[in-house]
């Protein structure tokens, strides 16, 4: 059958190339897409689903509590907040999608503030270059866990549990007797972390970008399907879809604007989320990352080069570990010996498992580092606002995070039986 | 050497291999393999479990690499590292444990490795071309957009040799390719070796059936515990091909054979 035949008439007489099997059954129009979606939910395959829900029944809960949880400028503090550990947590997203695991990334964030503070408040380095410099060690301590993995065969689990405690020592040595370094009130990065405010226009600009990538996309998409027949989305579906979108997206920000507005901190976060979602979506390189996390040796059969995949992934995982620990110095104006240590390390991973990235690799989005960093921070964030104690905040975080492990080990059975998996 | 040209064995060889061996451990899984393969012929490998087909298929592909020997590739000497070396060369692989990601759907196995525009995948067009490709091999595959892990054994073979196609080789290796199909789809991948030898390419293929290898081979060359042991035109008699697979003319095929026919029931006489 030839392909070019049918360019430009979308009738039906010959089937389209990807329908020409009559056993299968294609969703039509919207209540097709809605019954493809619950059959899709019925048999394991869950995307943001649970997170979604979790995330409502958290606000319903946490509001009825304290009605300022829901107060503008508390969601306002909440990204800034969220902004610190989703980037680290993005970082772990890497490193699940290939079924391996970082358990060091709170030590690393630790050792990127502290390099902020010795390089550029104690030593008087220029701002730029200290951060480079963090990122540098973090890109740099990543590839040693690759190349370990790789290499030796040491299983991440091990390296990273064992770069957990050098590097927490690496950052305890570098503070010093002191302990602790302040940086400097007033400091672009301190205002950074703490004050810097999307102008209201801008933060409504951007809120249409999503929608409207959304139609130009699919609509391009769709035109490229169509003269190569093969079946192609409605205009009203994506229509439908970047009105929600749009939607939405202006609603938050006009709710946000009510009290501060957006952070540019969370800004430069979802920056982050975006441009990694590309990169697992659309590059070569992402779809390696899902073939060797999916099964190493048929990636590797394929001529994938799998180590450097390997040291890809630990590499920017930690790079965004570093990144993090920068954006934390930032946001508590100092360097101290308490960064990076306690739920800093199991929110990042939580919030990447929670968010719907499989701790079984070869399944996840960049989304999940976003929407999970929001649930675990809600759950922080009310927790605080209702006076309770740190230990009943780490017990409920991680009772939190086993039940979204469970829900995802339950989902993965499901997936395999109703061969989705 | 060039007596007879149309003749495929008076060709030169695009793969050659000479005096290989492969141990693992102790074991010597391959002693001093000798292969030709010339193009536009079907040289089939047959030998008993355990006789080193898998593994010599698996040197071919750059998997494992070969103890000793040289293999050469249009004449020069090669050595390959990693499966993508094989690539390279033109070597496809559809290996018996089929090598697919299942989490992955069948657009994104076929061009695993070899992705269109690397930087912004072009989706359409791979799916175009996957379309095509099944759509040669008469191939029944629901949907392109469903995870591999969705489909019977026979779609997903049928997707291995798909993916190996799609590089357009030189010479294509067949792994058990009928072991897991039903008879037509066992008819098409048959049908499909022919056309891929009529354009000029070698195929290996590796069976058990002797029957899909008479029905397509030009060659047929025998393994046995590691070592060379024959190399059979496709007219060779069934005797002499189990013979050589098992090492003695007196085997458990030829015994059943004999006393099959001393009862009076000869072969193809049962009611």
């Amino acid at each position: 059958m030839s392909i070019q035949q049918k360019s430009g008439n979308p009738t039906m007489q010959t089937p389209q190339l990807d329908r020409a099997d009559t056993r299968v059954r294609h969703a039509e129009g919207i209540g097709g897409s809605v019954g493809a979606f619950l059959d899709r939910v019925r048999s394991g395959d869950l995307g943001s689903l649970p997170v979604i829900i979790g995330l409502i029944v958290i606000w319903t809960v946490f509001t009825s509590l304290n009605p300022i949880f829901l107060s503008p400028n508390n969601l306002v503090n909440l990204l800034f907040d969220c902004s610190t550990v989703g980037v680290i947590s993005l970082g772990i997203v890497c490193v699940l999608m290939l079924g391996e695991i970082d358990l060091s990334v709170g030590s690393m964030s630790g050792v990127g503030s502290a390099l902020i503070g010795v390089l550029w408040v104690n030593m008087g380095v220029p701002l730029p270059i200290a951060v480079g410099g963090a990122l540098a060690l973090g890109a740099t301590i990543g590839a040693a866990y690759a190349l370990l993995r790789t290499h030796l065969g040491m299983p991440s689990f091990v390296s990273t549990l064992a770069g957990l405690l050098a590097l927490l020592g690496l950052q305890l040595y570098m503070l010093g007797s002191t302990g602790s370094i302040n940086l400097p009130y007033g400091s672009s990065i301190v205002d950074f972390g703490q004050l810097m405010i999307m102008p209201a226009w801008l933060s409504h600009t951007l809120a249409l970008l999503p929608g409207l990538t959304l139609l130009v996309m699919g609509l391009r998409t769709r035109a490229k399907r169509q003269a190569a027949n093969l079946s192609s989305s409605s205009v009203n579906g994506l229509l439908f879809r970047a009105a929600v979108a749009t939607g939405g997206f202006e609603l938050a920000v006009f709710y946000l604007n009510q009290g501060r507005g957006v952070p540019w901190m969370f800004g430069l976060f979802v920056l982050l989320v975006v441009v990694m979602n590309y990169a697992f979506v659309r590059t070569k390189w992402g779809r390696s990352m899902k073939a060797v996390g999916g099964n190493a040796e048929a990636a590797r059969r394929s001529g994938i080069n799998v180590t450097r995949i390997y040291l890809s992934a630990f590499m920017l995982c930690s790079f965004f570990a570093s990144l993090g620990g920068v954006l934390s110095a930032a946001r508590l104006a100092s360097a101290s010996q308490q960064a990076g240590t306690g739920d800093v390390n199991l929110n990042a991973i939580a919030a990447a498992v929670i968010g719907g990235t499989s701790l079984f690799g070869g399944r996840g989005s960049a989304w999940s580092a976003l929407l999970g960093i929001i649930v675990i921070q809600s759950i922080a964030n009310g927790l605080t606002l209702l006076n309770l104690s740190s230990s009943l905040r780490y017990m409920i975080t991680g009772a939190v995070l086993a039940i979204a492990v469970i829900v995802d080990s339950l989902a993965r059975q499901s997936r395999v039986s109703h061969g989705r998996a | 050497m060039t007596e007879n040209p149309t003749d495929p064995n008076r060709t030169e060889p695009i793969l050659s291999l000479r005096g290989v061996s492969k141990n693992f451990g102790a074991v010597s899984a391959l002693t001093d393999i000798d292969l030709d393969i010339h193009p536009g012929e079907i040289v089939a490998l047959v030998g008993d479990n355990g006789a080193g087909k898998s593994t010599l298929v698996k040197i071919l592909a750059g998997v494992h690499q070969p103890t000793s020997g040289t293999i050469h590739f249009q004449g020069r000497p090669v050595t390959m590292n990693e499966p993508a070396d094989a690539l390279r060369l033109g070597i496809a692989t559809v290996f018996q444990d089929l090598a697919l990601c299942e989490n992955l759907d069948v657009v994104a196995n076929i061009f695993l490795g070899q992705e269109k525009n690397a930087w912004h995948l072009d989706e359409v067009a791979m799916e175009v071309r996957s379309w095509e490709l099944l759509n040669e091999l008469a191939a029944r595959i629901p949907s392109v957009r469903e995870p591999i892990a969705s489909l019977s054994g026979g779609q997903r073979q049928t997707v291995a040799i798909a993916r190996s196609l799609l590089l357009e080789p030189k010479i294509i290796m067949l792994d058990e390719p009928t072991a897991a199909l039903g008879v037509a789809q066992t008819a098409e991948v048959l049908n499909l070796v022919e056309r891929v030898r009529d354009k000029g390419l070698g195929v290996v293929m590796i069976s058990h059936n002797m029957e899909d290898v008479r029905a397509v081979a030009d060659r047929i060359v025998v393994l046995r515990l590691g070592r060379n042991n024959g190399v059979f035109t496709p007219d060779a008699s069934n005797e002499e091909l189990v013979g050589a697979i098992t090492g003695a003319v007196d085997n458990a095929v030829s015994r059943r054979a004999s006393r099959l026919s001393s009862s009076g029931v000869g072969e193809g006489a049962r009611p």
